[in-house]
C-alpha cells in the first residue's frame, strides 16, 4: 500500500473544548439535545442491533452449510431468518445513515447549531429505543417465525410465536423515523446559513431531503397496516383473513406501499454518503450535481408508485402487472444517472486510495450488480421463475448490505476524524475496505446461481444439488463478518489512542470541514456565511490544495 | 448432458426456453454495463492516482450531451427489457382453451393434486408430456406458491380464492417442485416431484392406479345430498334455488342485468358467499358454507356439478342466461 495522500503529516492539537467533553455524567448524555450526542446514542444503538442481527445470520449461514440443515431445528430456522430481517431491516439499516450521520451532520453542513426541534430530536432516539425494546422481548419470549414480511394470514392467524410485541415494537419505532424525517425536512428549509442557497447544498443533504419525504409520508402506512394484522391476531378481527371475508393480498399491497419505498430509505442516505466522499477524494466538483441531486428527488417520487412488483406472482389482474413493470423500470433511470455521473467525477480527479474511496467505490460496484439484478426481476417473464427464489435475496442483500451498508462503513471512516477528532490506522483501514468487499461478493453473489437453479427462499433444508453453492456463500459470509469486525474495533480503539485529526484532515469542501474536530456543542462560534460552489476545490484557496502551494498548515481552520 | 455445476436448471416446458432467452438476453445487457462502469472506475484509479498531496482534479461540473446519452440509451434498453418480459407473463397469464385440468390444493405442508378422473396424488404430480395442462390452486389455510423450477413457472395458492396456472410440459423426467412462498415451520419439506409422462404412460398410470380413490363426483353427489344442497337445487327447476343443470362452464344471468361465466370460481364463491352474484328471478335465501367444506370437499362438489352438464337444461328455473341457451 502506498503512504497516505491526504491525512495529516503534521501533529494537531485537540481543541479545548468540544461536544464530548463539554459535560460529563450518564444524565449529560441521557438528556441531551445536541444533535451531535444523539447521533452517537444512534450510532451506539444501531450497533448493537447490528450486531443482533449478525449473530442471526452467522447462525443461517452456519446452518446452510448441509442440505438437510446443519445447526438447528425448522422452527428455530423460520425464526433466525424472521429475526434477522427484522432487526437489520427496522432496527439497523432505516435508522443508520439517517439517525447516525444524517443526525450528526445535516446542522453542521448547513450551517446550523442545532436541528429545528432538538428535544424531539432527543425523543425519536427514546421511541426507538422503546419500540427496540418490544422487538427484544419479541425474540427473547419465543421469537418470532412470520419472516420480516409479517404475511398474513400467516402471521395474524397461524403462526405460534411472539408477534404481537414485534409488530407493536415496528408500530412505535416508526414514530420514531416520523419525527425525524420531520425535523430533517423543516432543518434543512428554515435553518440553512446565508448563503447556502438549495443549488450549493451537499449532496448528503439532498439526498437526506429525499429521504425524509419518504420517512413521512410512508412510515404511517406500514404502521397501520401492522397494527391492523396485530389487532387480527389479538381480537380476532376479519381484516385480511379470508375466512372472515378479509383479503390476504390486501395486507401485501398495504406492506410493501412502505416496504418498497423503505428499500430507497436504506439506499438514498448511502448515495448521499458517496455523492461526498467521491469529490472529496478525486478533488474535483461532482460531475452534473443537478442531476444527482434531482435523480435523489426523482427515485422518492417514483419509489412510490412501484410496490406491486412484490406481488406478480399473486394472481394480480395481468394489466395491473404490466403497469408497475413499467413504472419499475422507470425508477431504474435515475439510479443509472447517479452512477454515471460519480464514474464521471473520477475522469481527470487527483484520487487517492483512501479507506472512504474504497468503500465508496466498493458501494457503486455491488450497487450497480443490485440495481441491474433489479431489472431481472422487475421483468415480468423472468419474475415468473426468479420469483421468492434466492436471487430475490442475492439482489436485495447487494442493494441493502453492498449499497446501505457500505455506504454507512464509508461514511463513518470519512466523517470519523470529525466525530470523533481522530485519525484510525490507515492500513488497516484499507484491508478491511478490501475484506469487505471481496466477502461480500463471495457469500452474495452465488446466491444468484442458487435461484436461477430453483432454490426457493426461506428454506431451512435443500436438495443436495444446491450445496457446494451454499457452501461457498457460507465461506464468503466468514470473510464478511472479519471485514465488519476489524472497522468495530479500530474505530473504537482510534477514539483513545488515534491521531488527532485537524479540522479538516482531507481536505473537504463542505461547512462541518469549517469548524473544530470535534466540533463545539454549537457547532460554529459565528454563524458561517456561504460565498462558493459546493465541491469547487479549483477556487478554494482555504483548502491550501491550489497547485504549487504547500499542504495546510496547523491550525489553518 | 448436465454439467457438474450447471447455470440453468433442466427445461422441460413451453415457458423454459422463453424465460431462458430472456435471462440470457438481460444478462448480456447488464454484464456489458457493469463491465463498462468497472473498467471505468478501475481505469480511472489507477491512470488519476494523486501524484501530489497538494494535487487538485480538474474543474470539470458535467456535461448535458452525456447526461441525455445516459438517460435515453438506458431507458431504451429498460423498455425493450419490459416489452419482451411482459410479452411472456401475458402468455402465462392467458390460459389456452382446452386445457387438462387438475386441482392442487395446497396446506400446511403438503401438496394434495386431483387428476382429472378424480386420482389423487400427495406431492406427486403425474402430467403427460405435449398437453396444455392447467392447475387450479387452492390453499387451505396460509399464503403458498406451487413452483416448477424447470418449467420456469410458479403461482401463489392464495387462501379465499382460485388461482390458475398453466404449462406444457415438453420433455418426459422426474422434477423438482416446490413451495416458494413462506409458509411456517415445515415449508421448505412442502415439496414434491412432477412426472412427465408420454401420453400412452400417463393414461396407463391413471387406469392403472384409481382403482383404489374414490371418484370425487360420486363424493360431491354425496355432500350435495348432506349439506341438503338438493333440497333446493331441485334438477328440473322447480325448487327454490336454480337447477344446475348444464350450468358449467354456460353464461349466467345475474339479477343486477349482467351476467357471468359459471366456472369454477364462480361456483366455489357461489358456495362461499352465496350473496356476492344473485341469479335473476331468485331470491337471496342460500346460507353460507364458509368454515364448513374443506377446499377438497368444495372442489368434489364442483366436480359433482361438472357432471350435470350433459344433463337436460329444463325451460325454467335453470339460471342460465338466454342467449347461452342451447343448444
Amino acid at each position: 500500500m502506498s503512504q497516505t495522500q491526504t491525512l495529516p503529516t503534521r501533529s494537531y492539537e485537540m481543541p479545548r473544548e468540544h461536544y464530548l467533553n463539554s459535560s460529563y455524567g450518564i444524565r449529560s448524555w441521557l438528556l441531551t439535545t445536541d444533535h451531535k450526542r444523539i447521533a452517537l446514542l444512534y450510532l451506539v444503538s444501531v450497533t448493537f442491533f447490528f450486531f443482533v442481527g449478525g449473530v442471526f445470520a452467522t447462525m443461517i449461514r452456519i446452518h446452510l452449510l448441509t442440505p438437510e440443515g446443519a445447526l438447528v431445528s425448522p422452527e428455530t430456522y423460520n425464526k433466525l431468518f424472521t429475526m434477522h430481517g427484522v432487526a437489520m431491516i427496522f432496527f439497523f439499516l432505516i435508522p443508520s445513515i439517517p439517525a447516525v450521520l444524517g443526525n450528526f451532520l445535516i446542522p453542521q453542513m448547513i450551517g446550523a447549531k442545532d436541528v429545528a426541534f432538538p428535544r424531539l430530536n432527543l425523543l425519536s432516539w427514546y421511541i426507538y429505543i422503546i419500540g427496540g425494546c418490544f422487538a427484544l422481548y419479541s425474540f427473547s419470549t419465543g421469537g418470532l417465525d412470520t419472516g420480516w414480511t409479517f404475511y398474513t394470514p400467516l402471521s395474524s392467524i397461524y403462526s405460534n410465536s411472539a408477534v404481537t410485541p414485534a409488530v407493536l415494537g415496528i408500530f412505535i419505532n416508526g414514530f420514531s423515523s416520523i419525527l425525524t424525517g420531520l425535523n430533517f425536512i423543516v432543518t434543512i428549509h428554515t435553518m440553512r446559513a446565508p448563503g447556502m442557497t438549495w443549488f450549493r447544498l451537499p449532496l448528503f443533504i439532498w439526498s437526506h431531503y429525499a429521504t425524509s419525504l419518504i420517512m413521512v409520508l410512508g412510515t404511517p402506512v406500514v404502521a397501520i397496516t401492522l397494527l391492523l394484522a396485530g389487532l387480527e391476531r389479538m381480537l380476532h378481527l376479519g381484516f385480511f383473513n379470508p375466512a372472515m371475508g378479509g383479503d390476504p393480498i390486501l395486507f401485501q399491497h398495504l406492506f410493501w406501499f412502505y416496504s418498497h419505498p423503505a428499500v430507497y430509505i436504506m439506499v438514498l442516505p448511502a448515495m448521499g454518503v458517496v455523492s461526498e466522499i467521491i469529490p472529496t477524494f478525486a478533488r474535483k466538483p461532482i460531475f452534473g450535481y443537478s442531476f444527482v441531486a434531482a435523480s435523489s428527488i426523482a427515485i422518492a417520487v417514483i419509489g412510490f408508485l412501484v410496490w406491486a412488483h412484490h406481488l406478480f406472482m399473486t394472481g394480480m389482474s395481468a394489466y395491473s402487472a404490466l403497469a408497475f413493470s413499467f413504472l419499475s423500470y422507470l425508477v431504474a433511470i435515475p439510479s443509472a444517472v447517479k452512477v454515471f455521473n460519480w464514474t464521471a467525477t473520477l475522469y481527470k480527479g487527483s484520487i487517492s486510495w483512501d479507506a472512504p474511496m474504497l468503500y465508496a467505490l466498493g458501494f457503486i460496484g455491488l450497487f450497480t450488480i443490485g440495481g441491474l439484478t433489479g431489472l431481472f426481476l422487475a421483468c415480468l417473464g423472468l419474475d415468473m421463475h426468479i420469483h421468492d427464489t434466492y436471487f430475490v435475496i442475492a439482489h436485495f442483500h447487494y442493494i441493502m448490505v453492498g449499497g446501505a451498508v457500505m455506504g454507512y462503513i464509508g461514511g463513518l471512516h470519512y466523517w470519523w476524524p470529525k466525530i470523533s477528532g481522530k485519525v484510525y490506522p490507515e492500513a488497516l483501514s484499507r484491508f478491511a475496505a478490501i475484506t469487505l468487499f471481496l466477502g461480500f461478493n463471495l457469500t452474495f453473489f452465488p446466491q444468484f446461481i442458487l435461484g436461477y437453479l430453483g432454490m426457493p427462499r426461506r428454506y431451512h433444508s435443500y436438495p443436495p444439488e444446491f450445496q457446494v453453492l451454499n457452501v461457498l456463500s457460507t465461506a464468503g459470509a466468514s470473510i464478511l463478518a472479519l471485514g465488519y469486525l476489524l472497522p468495530m474495533a479500530y474505530l473504537t480503539w482510534s477514539m483513545r489512542y488515534g491521531k488527532v485529526a485537524g479540522p479538516n484532515p482531507w481536505p473537504a469542501t463542505g461547512l462541518e470541514w469549517k469548524t473544530t474536530s470535534p466540533p463545539p456543542t454549537e457547532n460554529f462560534p459565528v454563524t458561517p456565511v456561504v460565498d462558493w460552489e459546493p465541491y469547487d476545490f479549483p477556487n478554494r484557496p482555504d483548502l491550501g490544495l491550489t497547485p504549487g502551494t504547500l499542504a495546510p498548515v496547523p491550525g489553518d481552520d | 448432458m448436465q454439467s457438474q455445476f450447471p447455470l440453468y436448471p433442466p427445461a422441460a416446458s413451453n415457458f423454459a426456453p422463453r424465460v431462458d432467452d430472456l435471462m440470457t438476453y438481460l444478462t448480456y445487457v447488464c454484464v456489458f454495463f457493469a463491465f463498462l462502469i468497472t473498467a471505468a472506475i478501475v481505469y480511472f484509479f489507477f491512470k488519476y492516482h494523486r501524484k501530489r498531496p497538494d494535487e487538485v482534479g480538474a474543474p470539470i461540473h458535467g456535461d448535458m450531451r452525456l447526461e441525455a446519452t445516459w438517460i435515453i440509451i438506458p431507458s431504451i434498453l429498460a423498455l425493450s427489457m419490459f416489452g419482451w418480459g411482459a410479452a411472456v407473463y401475458v402468455d402465462y397469464r392467458h390460459t389456452p382453451p382446452d386445457t387438462l385440468d387438475i386441482y392442487v390444493v395446497g396446506k400446511q405442508w403438503m401438496w394434495k393434486a386431483q387428476q382429472p378422473n378424480g386420482l389423487k396424488e400427495i406431492n406427486e404430480l403425474h402430467v403427460p408430456v405435449g398437453r396444455n395442462i392447467r392447475l387450479i390452486l387452492a390453499s387451505e389455510d396460509v399464503v403458498h406458491d406451487f413452483f416448477v423450477p424447470a418449467f420456469r413457472v410458479k403461482m401463489d395458492v392464495v387462501p379465499g380464492r382460485y388461482n390458475t396456472m398453466w404449462f406444457r410440459p415438453t420433455k418426459p423426467g422426474r422434477y423438482h417442485f416446490f413451495c416458494s412462498q413462506y409458509c411456517g415451520t415445515n415449508h421448505a419439506l412442502m415439496g414434491g416431484w412432477v412426472t412427465v409422462m408420454d401420453p400412452t404412460d400417463y393414461a396407463a398410470w391413471l387406469s392403472g392406479t384409481s382403482g383404489g380413490a374414490a371418484n370425487p363426483v360420486d363424493v360431491g353427489a354425496k355432500l350435495f345430498e348432506d349439506k341438503a344442497c338438493a333440497t333446493c337445487h331441485i334438477a328440473d327447476g322447480s325448487g327454490r334455488a336454480p337447477s344446475l343443470n348444464g350450468l358449467y362452464g354456460a353464461q349466467v344471468l345475474l339479477a343486477d342485468g349482467t351476467t357471468v361465466t359459471a366456472d369454477d370460481a364462480y361456483i366455489r364463491e357461489s358456495i362461499l358467499q352465496p350473496n356476492a352474484k344473485i341469479v335473476a328471478g331468485y331470491q337471496p335465501l342460500m346460507p353460507t358454507f364458509q368454515g364448513q367444506l374443506t377446499e377438497e370437499q368444495i372442489i368434489a362438489l364442483t366436480s359433482y356439478i361438472k357432471s350435470l352438464q350433459s344433463q337436460p337444461v329444463p325451460a325454467k328455473g335453470a339460471g342460465i342466461a338466454p342467449s347461452a341457451r342451447k343448444k
